[in-house]
């Protein structure tokens, strides 16, 4: 468990961790979500240890380590950019944290091989990392984080400067990993997708604040603001208010849009809207549409209701929330 | 020569030599030629091999004809004077001499670059008192001109008679003659020193500076006390910028230390001045110390070459081959092109 309490980090007059507190469950995988530059490397760094805090506490397994240097904090750190050490070889790399702490060679041959065999490096042993493609590079990395039985493992954006399909697997890969090692971890990633993807907790940073954490399902679903809700999918304001766009029906006949509605007690109503364009996208069908109101918003819907619809451009239609659909009061204080 | 036919482009270029086992390559190697123009099968047993620019021979011969005119003047011209060059060459005092070049050498790289690591480490401090020490020691020592303060060292028993050994300001446990304590060769020892350190530092400095931060950061978060990360981690990967500047810095010191036959230490240089100030026969005695200066670089050079290599390690995809295995890999392409060609030959 790893709980951070009234974290304030500045640069200069630059204020990068505003108050943050967070509790990290032990054995949980758990994602720093934000934009670029809301602090989350801050976060992370200053539960390394690699930064120093202006105010607050950590605490790690319950020891303050507010004070400690990162060499005793017993954590395992994975940089976004290849911090490899580049005049060993991949073993010597993994090996490092072991032989520093002078453990028997057996132990160290042992241990290494396992790990080498769970990242999926066996063979490359006597490889230098300029040698290896950049997943392998992180792998290798994670392996050596781990080799040192780290009580918390730290992730840095670690699959940031791979490609897309590298990095979609790599962090399936990680998930698995992780349902085998259960070291508590803290991800780093600007990604909704990979955090969604991977992460049974998410933490939303912004400006250097949490704005909620939670589980995945709890985040999108009922998102605390329209922040959450918008860094977690896409959003569009239906009658002031924020909702997915694969929540909005569409109606030819507003008497069966009316008849939903009523069973709905803070529906934010039908609306009547001008469709603009019809966009295939693949499975769904993306309908940008113009309220009476003037507003725009785009609404999602599958391919075999666009079907059924058969909307043309310049068509007259109404448009509502459904009744299980994420509403959030439009807070303009907080648009994105 | 081999049965294969050869085409070959316009002109009358020979093959390009070594390009040995490339005689017939096989797909996806590209053994390119020494103009970067790969040789490829014509796919009719036709091998094209790249056409040679005239102009290349035009600065061969020039370049072999300056060669072999100055070779002949060493050898003919009478001024050079080989057999005086002989009789010197190998003498104990030469010897002797050059023995003691060696030892100023390796003193004052020693102590030069023990005090380099200690200015380098006190420049990059996070306390910009020893910060400003450094500095300020590496502007006066790169200041001053080393025959200026080799001559100052020698001369300090002029200023301070007697060095005593106790507590800044306190009693004394002792002391003794500055004379004994600085002879002639203490004075160039400690003036080479002094001043190799100040270029030692930055030197050093620069390596460390060359290091990414992430590595020692990555080396922190592994658990790895500070002093271990820069000898395990930050160190190994600056010695890859640190030493070939440190090695010209020692071929440079070899060759400084005839500055100090100033304080008339009996070292090579010095040697040979005495002896032709007493035979007059300056050309080949100067020769004499010339062929060992290069004989001692050239050996600091391969050295040079192999340390190198070992901390090069990781740092490339491939390492270079050394020149030994660079001649056993044409030995074997050479081998390689008789046996098939003999083959084809029985054929
Ligand atoms: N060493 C630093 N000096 C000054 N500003 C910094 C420093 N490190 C980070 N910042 C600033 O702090 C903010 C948060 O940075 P960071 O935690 O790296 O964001 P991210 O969420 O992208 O990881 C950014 O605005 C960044 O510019
Ligand atoms: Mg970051």
């Amino acid at each position: 468990m790893i709980t951070v309490t009234a974290a304030r980090k500045h640069y200069g007059s630059f204020l990068a961790l505003d108050d943050v507190d967070i509790d990290i469950p032990s054995g949980s995988l758990t994602a720093l979500l934000g934009p670029s530059g809301s602090g989350k490397s801050t976060l992370l760094r200053a539960i390394a240890g690699l930064e120093g805090l202006d105010g607050g506490t950590v605490t790690i397994d319950g020891r303050d380590v507010t004070a400690e240097p990162p060499q005793r904090r017993g954590i395992g750190f994975v940089f976004q950019h290849y911090a490899a050490f580049k005049h060993m070889t991949v073993r010597d790399n993994v090996a490092f944290g072991l032989t520093i702490r002078k453990r028997p060679k057996a132990e160290i041959a042992k241990k290494v091989d396992d790990l080498l065999e769970i990242v999926g490096l066996d063979g490359f042993q006597h490889r230098y990392p300029a040698q290896l493609s950049g997943g392998q590079r992180q792998r290798m990395a994670l392996a050596r984080a781990l080799a040192v039985d780290p009580q918390v493992l730290l992730l840095d954006e670690p699959f940031g400067a791979l490609d897309a399909k590298v990095r979609t697997d790599l962090r399936q890969w990680l998930r698995r990993l992780h349902d085998e090692v259960h070291v508590t971890t803290v991800l780093v990633t600007h990604d909704q997708e990979e955090a969604l993807d991977v992460a049974d907790r998410i933490a939303v940073l912004n400006h250097g604040r949490i704005e909620q954490v939670g589980d995945p399902v709890t985040l999108y679903e009922r998102p605390a603001n329209d922040f959450v809700m918008g860094f977690l999918g896409s959003v569009a304001t239906l009658g002031g208010q924020l909702v997915r766009p694969h929540d909005i029906v569409l109606d030819r006949d507003r008497t069966t849009a009316l008849a939903l509605d009523a069973k709905v007690a803070d529906s934010p109503g039908v609306i009547t809207a001008t469709v603009e364009r019809v966009v295939p996208l693949g499975f769904e069908v993306r309908i940008d549409l113009r309220a009476d109101s003037g507003e725009r918003f785009a609404a999602q819907i599958t391919r075999r209701d666009a079907a059924e619809l058969g909307l043309h451009e310049g068509e007259t239609i109404h448009a509502r929330a459904t009744s299980r659909s994420t509403v959030v009061d439009h807070d303009p204080a907080l648009a994105i | 020569m081999s049965t294969t036919s050869v085409a070959r482009p316009v002109g009358d270029s020979p093959p390009v030599d070594g390009a040995g086992p490339a005689a017939t390559p096989r797909a996806g190697e590209d053994p390119s030629s020494p103009h970067g123009i790969p040789a490829h099968d014509t796919g009719a047993g036709l091998t094209v091999v790249p056409r040679r620019n005239p102009w290349t021979w035009v600065g061969v011969v020039a370049v072999l004809i300056l060669v072999a005119m100055f070779v002949n003047g060493l050898a003919t011209n009478p001024g050079w004077d080989w057999p005086t060059f002989a009789q010197y060459f190998a003498t104990e005092t030469i010897i002797r001499a050059l023995g003691t070049t060696i030892q100023l050498t390796v003193l004052g790289t020693i102590a030069g670059f023990a005090l380099g690591v200690v200015l380098a480490a006190m420049r990059l401090s996070h306390n910009a008192f020893l910060r400003t020490v450094a500095w300020a020691y590496i502007w006066a020592f790169r200041s001053i001109p080393l025959i200026v303060q080799l001559l100052f060292w020698f001369n300090i028993a002029y200023l301070y008679q007697t060095i005593s050994f106790g507590l800044p300001f306190g009693p004394s446990f002792g002391s003794v003659q500055t004379n004994d304590l600085f002879g002639a060769l203490g004075a160039a020892v400690l003036g080479l020193a002094l001043h190799q350190a100040a270029y030692a530092a930055e030197i050093i400095r620069g390596g460390i500076l060359s290091v990414d931060e992430g590595q020692r950061e990555a080396a922190a978060a592994l658990g790895i006390p500070r002093h271990r990360q820069f000898f395990r981690i930050v160190l190994p990967q600056a010695m890859r910028s640190i030493l070939p500047n440190a090695a010209n810095e020692v071929i440079s010191l070899f060759k400084g230390t005839s500055i100090v036959s100033v304080l008339a230490i009996p070292e090579l240089f010095y040697q040979v001045q005495v002896i032709y100030g007493r035979n007059s026969r300056v050309v080949p005695l100067l020769l004499v110390a010339t062929v060992w200066y290069i004989i001692l670089t050239t050996l600091l050079t391969i050295g040079q070459y192999y340390v190198e290599r070992h901390f090069a390690k990781g740092s490339a995809r491939a390492l270079p081959p050394t020149p030994v295995q660079k001649v056993r890999a044409r030995w074997a392409g050479l081998a390689l092109r008789a046996r098939r060609e003999t083959a084809e030959v029985a054929r």
